[in-house]
């Protein structure tokens, strides 16, 4: 295995309960590098993120991870019941003991370190969110592995959040693995898409991915994606639902793989 | 102070000092139910014990466990909700242990001081037992605390940070069924829950970290065995009812007590 290479997936298949959920996945993830996972609502993306952190046995195929390779995890939803005491400092030391300054020192870097002792239910979703990226931190990952990072926070603070894990990236040179929805603010910041549907639909750059015939047949061509670099070749309908493409959209609903 | 008095208080702190800490987890990690039914199991193993002549403490934890190793074993089936595999296995394991106890004719059993405790009737021997086991219990309790605390939390979280999710569940299964034992010559099988619940809710109020919510509880649970211990004497009212309904005017009266406080 070359140097560099955090996570290597061979021919991953799982099935639940009879269903197939990931057919021959193979994925790499290099040191530095960002790749964003998309797919329709169960297309696999959790679970594949699941078989590579070792929570789930893929049925067959194999994961490879570098040996020593430390990971960082942000699970897709944390509620903490009200009636477990729970500060920020206490959770974000669950897993290991550490030094002050080190906790104040990650928190800064995901800007809440005004949040040091609050408790963890009084945080707003977006502050959920940066506290467990700084849980994620907190282990010094090789390998950051976000599950849906951005979910339950407003569109600015969105934008905000990606630009962090950007950030994080540059800063720390680690790899990272993350699931998304949002189409049009990942395809900014990440090196490489892959698009899952059970199987590896197509996966490249941001560009590539983007015109890639099984992209479009799932997520459209255009609305989602043109919206930020000003093609209009939609209108919006009174309820701003965008009404061209109809064919397209159609043709989304009956795509059907594998 | 009476000896049988001196008997019965120490039992009942010594059963409070570790249901307090252990009650938080069953709060935090919703397991009320589960406590329930591991309680009702303990009748299956008082009868189990006197069949095969093995202490009944022991029967009590063995058919504690095997009922906990069955349930996670139903639960990986997917099936049913887990509230629907408790309520059977809870009612199901107290009826056997009912019949089996109706079978034993030559033993003239009170089955009244299972179900609701007898705590003024606790024999030195018994103390022992208690003690042990809290101590065994606490001990077990502090090491894995923080563990215990991570996968409460969030259970794949921690196992991605190297805890032994398993081992860990495993434990507190363990312990839970340990208390359950001897905590039954206190309040009976039916009232177990109470004990371990009712103060860590009440500690709630008070507590600003796990670990002092902890130590609360414990606090209240003493409370509530002595005061319930008096009240049973002063009034002649069962002893184990007495205790919890102690710890339930505790956990009312909490709130506004903490609002006076402040």
């Amino acid at each position: 295995m070359p140097d560099n290479v955090l996570v290597k997936t061979n021919d991953i298949s799982l099935q639940l309960q009879g269903r197939s959920i990931l057919e021959d996945v193979n994925l790499t993830l290099r040191r530095g590098e960002l790749i964003t996972l998309i797919g329709p609502n169960g297309a696999g993306k959790s679970t594949l993120v699941r078989v590579i952190l070792g929570l789930v046995k893929p049925d067959s195929g194999s994961v490879w991870i570098a040996p020593k390779a430390r990971i960082g995890y942000m699970p897709q939803r944390l509620s903490i019941d009200p009636v477990l005491p729970l500060t920020v400092r206490r959770f974000l030391t669950l897993a290991q003991r550490c030094p002050e300054t080190q906790l104040v020192q990650v928190l800064t870097e995901v800007c809440t370190e005004h949040l040091l002792d609050s408790p963890m239910q009084s945080l707003s979703g977006g502050e959920t969110q940066r506290v467990l990226l700084a849980r994620a931190m907190l282990r010094e990952p090789d390998l950051l592995i976000l599950d849906e990072p951005v979910q339950g926070v407003d569109v600015g603070g969105q934008e905000e959040l990606y630009r962090l894990i950007g950030e994080i990236r540059k800063r720390h040179g680690c790899g990272i693995l993350m699931i998304s929805h949002d189409l049009h603010i990942v395809m900014r910041t990440t090196d490489e898409v892959l698009c899952l549907n059970r199987h590896v639909c197509c996966s490249g750059s941001p560009d590539r991915v983007r015109t890639d015939p099984s992209y479009v047949a799932l997520f459209g061509k255009a609305p989602v994606l043109t919206s930020y670099s000003h093609h209009h070749n939609h209108s919006h309908d009174a309820h701003g639902d965008v009404v061209s493409e109809t064919e397209d959209a159609h043709k989304h609903k009956e795509h059907e793989h594998g | 102070m009476d000896e049988f008095l001196l008997r019965a208080l120490l039992a009942g702190l010594g059963v409070a000092l570790v249901a307090g800490p252990l009650g938080a987890f069953v709060v935090w990690r919703k397991m009320a139910y589960f406590g329930d039914t591991l309680a009702h199991a303990a009748l299956l193993g008082v009868a189990l014990g006197f069949l095969l002549q093995v202490n009944i403490n022991l029967g009590v934890v063995v058919v504690c466990v095997l009922v906990a190793l069955l349930l996670v074993m139903l639960q990986q089936q997917q099936r049913l909700a887990s509230d629907t595999l408790l309520g059977i296995l809870a009612h199901t394991t107290l009826s056997l242990g009912i019949i089996a106890l109706a079978f034993m004719e030559s033993l003239r059993l009170d089955l009244l001081s299972y179900l609701f405790g007898d705590i003024l009737a606790v024999s030195w021997n018994d103390l022992y037992w208690i003690f042990g086991a809290s101590v065994l219990a606490l001990t077990v309790l502090a090491l894995i605390w923080r563990p215990l605390l991570a996968i409460t939390v969030h259970e794949e979280l921690a196992q991605v940070e190297g805890v032994p999710v398993t081992r860990v569940r495993l434990a507190l299964m363990l312990l839970i069924a340990l208390v359950i034992a001897v905590a039954m010559k206190v309040v009976g099988i039916l009232l177990i829950t109470s004990l371990l619940i009712i103060p860590a809710a009440t500690a709630r109020a008070f507590a600003r970290t796990p670990e002092q919510m902890a130590v609360i509880a414990a606090l209240v649970g003493c409370v509530a065995v002595s005061s319930g211990l008096f009240t049973s004497l002063q009034w002649d009212l069962p002893a184990g009812p007495a205790i919890v309904a102690s710890a339930a005017l505790l956990f009312f009266i909490a709130p506004s007590w903490r609002r006076a406080r402040a």
